[in-house]
């Protein structure tokens, strides 16, 4: 059985998060619980009170940073895992910096402006990094429009009939199907080659 | 004389730009990634990168929402 060969290739596996709202926090737990041995988490937001009908946060954590407060949370529920908590503002020609020596890196942005630089960047600055990236996960129900869509190592898992959030809904199941979609994914590539179903 | 948008076939315009591409295919500006057989093309470039005959384009549209 390869359960331990898994084991053992995710605790040597690094992956990087930027964002760490509705997509972001709920990855780096599945990564966490399924026993990763290193995150990156990147984000330079506060937890506010509207954050928790979907962010994997908890009422005495308002006002505290996204990243510390992650931070402790991954720590309670899975104490191996190595975390890298950066405090920043993803700003243009320097936000790959801190992903230059994950294995996959994981784009949980909130605006589409944002999300579009940022992968324009990794693809062209860091071309050999796998990326996985989220897009329209604002509304209610419509599981079945989410899909995946890859192109080389760009792997994006996104809905694209639905509205943008500025119009929709964000709330806990459906911006949680993506979150996990792309943690199954990381781990889909993670694995490859180990024999795993 | 034609290239691939995204998996479908368009009709090849010569000295298109990527800029026009999107014009013509109504895409929003600054929400997409543009790749031309795999290659990124930055968006500073999109007026000034011209599309080759054959060529495989993809736009990905990302969506607001995190």
């Amino acid at each position: 059985m390869s359960a331990d060969k898994v084991a053992e290739k995710l605790k040597a596996s690094t992956v990087g998060i930027a964002g760490l709202g509705g997509l972001g926090s709920n990855v780096a737990i599945a990564l966490a619980r399924s026993g990763i041995g290193r995150l990156v988490i990147v984000d330079f937001d506060e937890v506010e009170k509207s954050n928790l009908n979907r962010q994997a946060y908890d009422m005495e954590q308002v006002g505290q940073r996204k990243t510390e407060a992650l931070m402790y949370n991954i720590e309670k529920m899975n104490p191996e895992v190595d975390v890298t908590a950066i405090f920043q503002k993803l700003e243009p020609d320097m936000m790959h910096f801190p992903f230059e020596d994950v294995d996959i890196v994981v784009e949980a942005l909130d605006s589409a402006e944002t999300k579009v630089a940022f992968i324009e960047e990794i693809m062209l600055k860091l071309p050999d990094k796998p990326i996985i990236a989220a897009s329209g996960v604002s509304g209610i129900g419509k599981s079945e429009r989410i899909s995946i869509h890859k192109s080389g190592n760009f792997f994006l898992v996104e809905d694209r009939e639905a509205p943008s959030s500025d119009d929709g809904i964000l709330l806990a199941p459906r911006v949680g199907l993506f979150a996990y979609w792309q943690a199954n994914t990381v781990l889909e590539i993670l694995t490859e080659g180990l024999d795993v179903y | 004389m034609s290239i691939e948008v995204n998996s479908k076939p368009m009709d090849w315009i010569e000295d298109e730009t990527i800029k026009q591409l999107l014009k013509r295919m109504n895409y929003t500006f600054p929400l997409v990634v543009v790749k031309i057989d795999s290659q990124v093309i930055p968006k500073a470039k999109y007026s000034e990168t011209i599309i080759p005959d054959n060529s495989n384009v993809e736009v990905i549209h990302l969506i607001s929402g995190g």
